[in-house]
């Protein structure tokens, strides 16, 4: 199979997955009551206040099921994923506000931990046995134990309450109140403070969003790294005991250039495929090292979203968005891997 | 037959499955991580069956309910620890040395009965769907895909703002999501065995599907994921106390560690002056989710090495 039948056929798998994506949570609604549901549909407070015999009309909450399910699915497709009770705002308005505080940490955290993660995968596998790689791979099963909220409480203690370095939250009070307000010359490019600050020219919020970014990316990154430096290690020692290695080796490269330039790059193809595992870990990730950072974004949205009473278009708004997001992460974690491994695609 | 000739033929029998399991233990001593992994599960075998012991419940404020932790007194702030409470207690005076006792024995359960019914019915989906191929295979694994195509706590955190929070809801969301990965193992291992020639044997003699999959299939394919899943325990009883954590869990009072730590979050942004001042509320909790998790992780990365056949006599 060539490459362009492979991506193709790929494409096509990914329709029935997006089909039962939105079909599971569109049984999820079926829990609720037609009045409930209603809710997912409005997009205007007017709208939800409307005598709900109405909207159940309107959107033929009391037709059969697949034409429920057709109804929904067209003004899902449409960008209307209901009204959010909660934040009085349509769910799409409220993820589309509080997504660049979510892309702004899981940019910053993903070099952190691709980087980190090989170097530290690669560094345990070269030294196997010895003292880095005990240390790296203690370290790693103990950041994989911790619970991740405890460890955000524990970084709040340490570098917030007792040293005051890294502040919680995404700004301090005054430069958010700058951001925030009409009144002042700021202009949200991105709505990420970081790249908005240069771009203002204000240099001094820009580094003042990096501070507060600081204990979150640290908090992510323990959590989600040992996934990385335990694969990469087992990849770089599997790649350390292949004939080739001992080939460079016996023609009298050194053991650096060995490394470096032939067991290290196809090491790195088993971690290719966990693209898929990283996106999983940081959406679920963020949900909890935002609430506990006080984070304005995605994560705590959602978490807020789905305490009693729940706001179910928000919560169920955001399970569909994750579920797509994971969805295309694969698709271009099997295409990455194809390019790169040719036995998949003949397989 | 006499006694005494049936239990040789038993041992002559089983014997190679005994070498096994020796080769098994021996390995497991001569790994420190896995010693101190076992160290520490045994400690909390140990708490949790002690746990009324340890901690009496009996208070009045229980109300007969030992998973009710005892409150003494009305008294909003947290209490730093004493002779009476050795962990001090937590807001409105529920005792945090009662909580952490009878906790261990939530944590088992949590993850006992989520590993458990998980595995059974991925052991129904997955036997089902390997055993007969064809339209039910396809459909059962087509089904398998849309659960996995979520991330797991995403999807119980949603499943569990439509049912509600509670301990028994946190569990169901975690089954929920956790069975599919299971039943793709199980079907891939029946898949395996269902072509040995046992198997064609026990057939051609006459034996029902359920007789051929219970007798000969499912004992030959089983133990994989048996092992896989019950290592799973301390990955589950992580999920649990975070979703406790987010306020989805049980509600406070209830001797459920990650529902200890969730209001702890709020003393340090509630107090500038002196933001440590009720540290006990959370560190003592958090280090026996810690000390929980990291039992089961070590003996998990241990018994891959272990149990791995590729690498297992190396």
């Amino acid at each position: 199979m060539g490459l362009r039948t492979f991506v193709i056929r790929r494409f096509l798998l990914l329709i029935p997955t997006l089909l039962g994506v939105t079909l599971l949570i569109f049984a999820v609604m079926q829990v609720m009551s037609p009045v409930e549901r209603a809710a997912l549909y409005v997009t205007s407070e007017k709208d939800a206040q409307r005598a709900t015999a109405e909207i159940i009309k309107k959107y033929g909450l009391d037709q059969p099921i697949h034409v429920q399910y057709f109804i929904w699915i067209t003004e899902v497709l449409g960008g209307n994923l209901g009204w959010s009770t909660k934040t009085h705002r349509p769910v799409l308005a409220a993820i589309l506000e509080k997504a660049p505080a979510t892309m702004e940490l899981c940019i910053f955290t993903l070099p952190v931990i691709v980087f980190a993660g090989i170097y530290l995968g690669v560094k345990s596998a070269v030294n196997r046995d010895k003292f880095v790689d005990h240390v790296t791979r203690t370290t790693s099963i103990i950041g994989w134990s911790l619970p991740s909220f405890w460890l955000g409480i524990l970084l709040l203690a340490i570098f917030f309450a007792y040293l005051g370095w890294f502040p919680p939250e995404r700004l301090g009070t005054a430069n958010l109140d700058h951001v925030l307000s009409t009144q002042t010359s700021w202009i949200d490019y991105t709505g990420l403070y970081t790249i908005d600050g240069l771009l203002n020219g204000r240099f001094d919020i820009t580094v003042d969003a990096i501070r507060h970014l600081v204990l979150p990316v640290v908090s992510l990154t323990i959590q989600i790294i040992a996934l990385i430096v335990r694969v990469m290690r087992s990849s770089m020692l599997e790649a350390l005991n292949k004939g080739y290695i001992v080939a460079a080796r016996a023609k009298g490269l050194t053991k650096n250039e060995v490394i470096n330039k032939h067991a290290r790059r196809n090491a790195l193809i088993p971690v290719v495929t966990l693209t898929g595992m990283l996106a999983a870990g940081l959406l679920t990730g963020v949900v909890i090292t935002e609430s506990v950072f006080n984070l304005n974004g995605l994560g705590r949205f959602a978490a807020y979203a789905a305490l009693p009473p729940p706001d179910l278009p928000a919560v169920l708004g955001f399970a569909l968005l994750t579920g797509v997001i994971f969805v295309m992460a694969n698709l271009i974690v099997d295409i990455i891997y194809a390019y790169i491994d040719p036995r998949i695609r003949l397989g | 037959m006499g006694i005494m000739s049936r239990l040789k033929k038993f041992i002559t029998e089983r014997s190679p499955n005994v070498k096994e399991i020796k080769f098994t233990v021996s390995r497991i001593k001569k790994s420190p991580l896995s010693i101190m992994g076992i160290t520490i599960l045994v400690f909390f075998i140990a708490i949790a069956l002690l746990a009324p012991i340890l901690a009496p419940p009996g208070h009045p404020s229980q109300r007969g309910d030992p998973y009710r932790i005892p409150k003494f007194g009305i008294f909003p702030a947290p209490q730093p620890p004493s002779e009476e409470h050795p962990f001090g207690t937590a807001q409105w005076q529920y005792d945090i040395y009662y909580g952490i006792i009878w906790g261990t024995r939530t944590a088992f359960r949590i993850g006992f009965i989520v590993v458990i019914s998980a595995l059974a019915i991925s052991l129904l989906i997955g036997s089902v769907a390997g055993y007969y191929g064809g339209i039910i295979d396809e459909l059962l694994m087509r089904f398998t895909d849309i659960i996995i195509a979520f991330p797991g706590l995403i999807l119980a955190m949603a499943i569990i703002a439509v049912y509600g929070p509670s301990l028994d809801n946190i569990m169901l969301a975690l089954v929920l999501v956790g069975w599919p990965g299971y039943a793709r193992v199980i079907r891939g291992e029946i898949l395996r065995v269902k072509s040995e020639d046992y198997v064609e044997a026990a057939k051609s003699v006459g034996c029902s599907d359920l007789r051929v999959i219970v007798r000969h299939v499912l004992p030959n394919a089983i133990y994989p994921i048996v092992i896989m899943a019950s290592l799973d325990i301390g990955a589950v009883v992580l999920s649990a106390a975070a979703l406790s954590f987010l306020g989805l869990g049980p509600p406070p009072g209830y001797a459920d560690w990650g529902q200890m730590i969730s209001f702890s979050r709020g003393y340090i942004y509630a107090n500038p002056q002196d933001p440590l001042k009720y540290w006990f509320t959370w560190v003592i909790p958090g280090i026996f989710i810690f000390l929980f998790v990291l039992g089961w992780n070590l003996l998990g990365d241990a018994f891959r090495d272990i149990f791995d056949p590729t690498i297992r006599r190396r």
